[in-house]
């Protein structure tokens, strides 16, 4: 843990610091041009790696030099955090979770402790000290500052991404001729649950279904307006002349409603997929028979 | 943005031929804004049922159509207005057991839900207004508790 | 219809019997005169005629407000008064979502998909278990 001593002997430290930033900006760029955090990252050639930890390093000697190591806000910083960004991002698109990701950033600061070791053998022990907490300090500052835009630039993706899920998390399976299902994953919500409806009554039309499956298995709790969505979903699709089941009601979701006293009274309910597909074959007049006297029986 | 040019309009509301141009118009205002299919119908079936409340409780009235925008995000305004004997059980009128009965009054709780935002100012005795408006790309608000 | 009005459908709407069966399409935006007078020009076909089933196809409806909404409904429950069923096909996705969300969800009124799954759905004895897309009473 760093100990802050007061200002005075810090300015000192943070100064050599910056000098030694400038001095061996090659080098530390070099080193860190086979971290994985760069090497994955710019993977046009080695040089370009070595061409963004010069970016970084100088950001880094920037900020010493304005003697706030510890402010994640130093002006230093801005002219690298879009690069910082785009590495979070190429990370995270990589499948790096964040801690993964922090300590890749913490991977950085080793080759640097190292030169700093190297350079300063000369100097007295204390302030090598000194120069190492410092260095250690900006560094982690610099990790936070990289954490924030790389999280921040995730929501961004997130939010965007948000949209596009909403259409492509809604898929109609056609299950047999006339009976369609959509398996539904997630929370419901009302901007969900109304392009969930529009999907599978869209589906009916264009399958001519008779049948409609709502699958409901990988949704995590169904409280009140998900039953009222469900509802929804049924009567529309009865409107049309298509009948719509709800299955997968895990015995924990049919604890829920019975709790909360939610009303499902209209929709057709089957505790699994394979039973509501089987009530819907035995509705359109196939006839089911087990190969297996034990398989899973019509409903 | 859009341009007001074909969605703002003032229509009156004197017949039940009326109301065929009162949905006509909202069709087309809102498809011009650029809304879904559904919400397209949304939409036209609650100016619909506010037209003819309107027409039958209000004794006619007229439409005001106007484009609104907020936070970059366009929306169709609908004023419904009359001069009629006005609601005088505003809640009750919003409620829905009392528009499942004998159609009177039917529409205004169920048109409420079928638009974004539903303001009724309503003076017994000299009239009502009803003013909805619905944003595109907006996805329905949850229906107020069960 | 996407740009200039269509006319609005005044006056008669046809109804065509096939066999046992009246068909009646409706088309664009209907008059609530219209709809009312469909309403009692069927009431008599039927008692005159003696169908035993009504499909109304309204594939061609953009919109079902609760006045139309209701119209349909009490054609079905006049059709049973004198003994006919009545099934109405081909509503479309956008407008069921509307009447649902309307609060109108014409329990009772039978449904099909298609003109061609009404008729199939009539030809059926009254008596059925398999009722696939027809409104089954109380559970």
């Amino acid at each position: 843990m760093p100990e802050h001593e007061a200002g005075g002997t810090l300015g000192t430290s943070t100064l050599e610091v910056r000098d030694f930033l400038r001095r061996r900006r090659e080098q530390i760029a070099q080193r860190w041009a086979d971290e994985p955090l760069f090497r994955t990252v710019f993977t046009v050639s080695r040089d370009e790696a070595v061409e963004a930890g010069k970016a970084v390093v100088d950001a880094l000697a920037q900020v010493a030099d304005s003697q706030r190591v510890e402010d994640p806000d130093a002006a230093g910083f801005t002219g690298v955090r879009e690069q910082l960004a785009r590495m979070g991002a190429a990370r995270s698109r990589a499948g790096l979770s964040a801690t993964q990701m922090s300590s890749e950033l913490a991977a950085l600061w080793p080759p640097v402790e190292n030169l700093l070791v190297a350079d300063l053998d000369q100097a007295p022990p204390e302030e090598l000290r000194e120069c190492s907490t410092t260095l250690s300090v900006l560094m982690g500052t610099l990790r936070l500052v990289a954490m924030q835009t790389a999280l921040s630039e995730g929501q961004a993706l997130i939010d965007r991404q948000r949209l596009q899920l909403l259409e492509v998390a809604t898929p109609v399976i056609k299950l047999w001729d006339g009976i369609v299902a959509v398996p539904l994953i997630g929370t419901l919500d009302s901007a969900r649950s109304q392009v969930v409806m529009e999907t599978l009554l869209n589906a009916v039309v264009d399958q001519h279904a008779r049948f409609a499956i709502l699958d409901i298995t990988g949704v995590p709790t169904v409280d009140s307006l998900v039953a009222q969505h469900l509802m929804k979903t049924v009567a529309a699709a009865r409107l049309m002349g298509a009948e719509c089941v709800v299955s997968g009601i895990r015995p924990a979701i049919a604890q829920t409603i019975v709790h909360l006293g939610l009303d499902l009274g209209t929709v057709k309910t089957r505790a699994s997929l394979a039973d509501a597909l089987g009530y819907c074959l035995h509705e359109l007049g196939a006839n089911i028979v087990n190969a297996t006297p034990d398989g899973a029986g019509r409903r | 943005m859009h341009t007001a040019a074909g969605v703002e309009a003032c229509l009156p509301i004197r017949s039940d031929m009326d109301l065929v141009w009162v949905r006509q118009h909202v069709r087309q205002a809102a498809a011009r804004l650029g809304f879904g299919l559904v919400d397209q119908t949304k939409l036209v079936t609650a100016a619909s049922e506010l037209a003819r409340n309107t027409l039958v409780h209000g004794g006619g009235g007229q439409l005001e159509v106007s484009l609104v925008t907020a936070d970059g995000v366009s929306g169709l305004r609908l004023a419904f207005s009359d001069s009629g004997p006005g609601i005088p059980d505003l809640e009750r009128a919003l409620s829905d057991g009392y528009t499942s009965g004998d159609g009177l009054g039917m529409g205004l709780g169920g048109a409420r839900r079928l638009v974004h935002d539903f303001e009724v100012e309503s003076v017994p005795g000299s009239g009502t207004t009803v003013r909805v408006t619905s944003w595109v790309g907006r996805p329905p608000r949850p229906r107020e508790e069960v | 219809m996407s740009e200039g009005f269509s006319r609005p459908v005044a006056g008669h709407v046809p109804v065509l019997r096939l066999g046992d069966v009246l068909l009646v399409t409706l088309q664009g935006d209907l008059h609530d005169s219209t709809a009312q007078q469909l309403q009692q020009d069927l009431s008599e076909t039927i008692a005159h005629s003696r169908v035993t089933g009504v499909v109304i196809d309204i594939s061609g409806v953009e919109i079902v407000d609760s006045f139309l909404g209701r119209v349909l409904a009490e054609i079905a429950a006049q059709a049973e008064l004198l003994a006919a069923r009545t099934v109405v096909a081909g509503m479309r996705p956008a407008v069921a979502i509307t009447l649902v969300e309307l609060g109108l969800t014409l329990p009772g009124l039978r449904t099909a998909l298609t003109t061609e799954a009404a008729m199939e759905l009539l030809a059926q004895p009254i008596v059925s278990s398999r009722s696939g897309g027809l409104r089954q009473g109380s559970p």
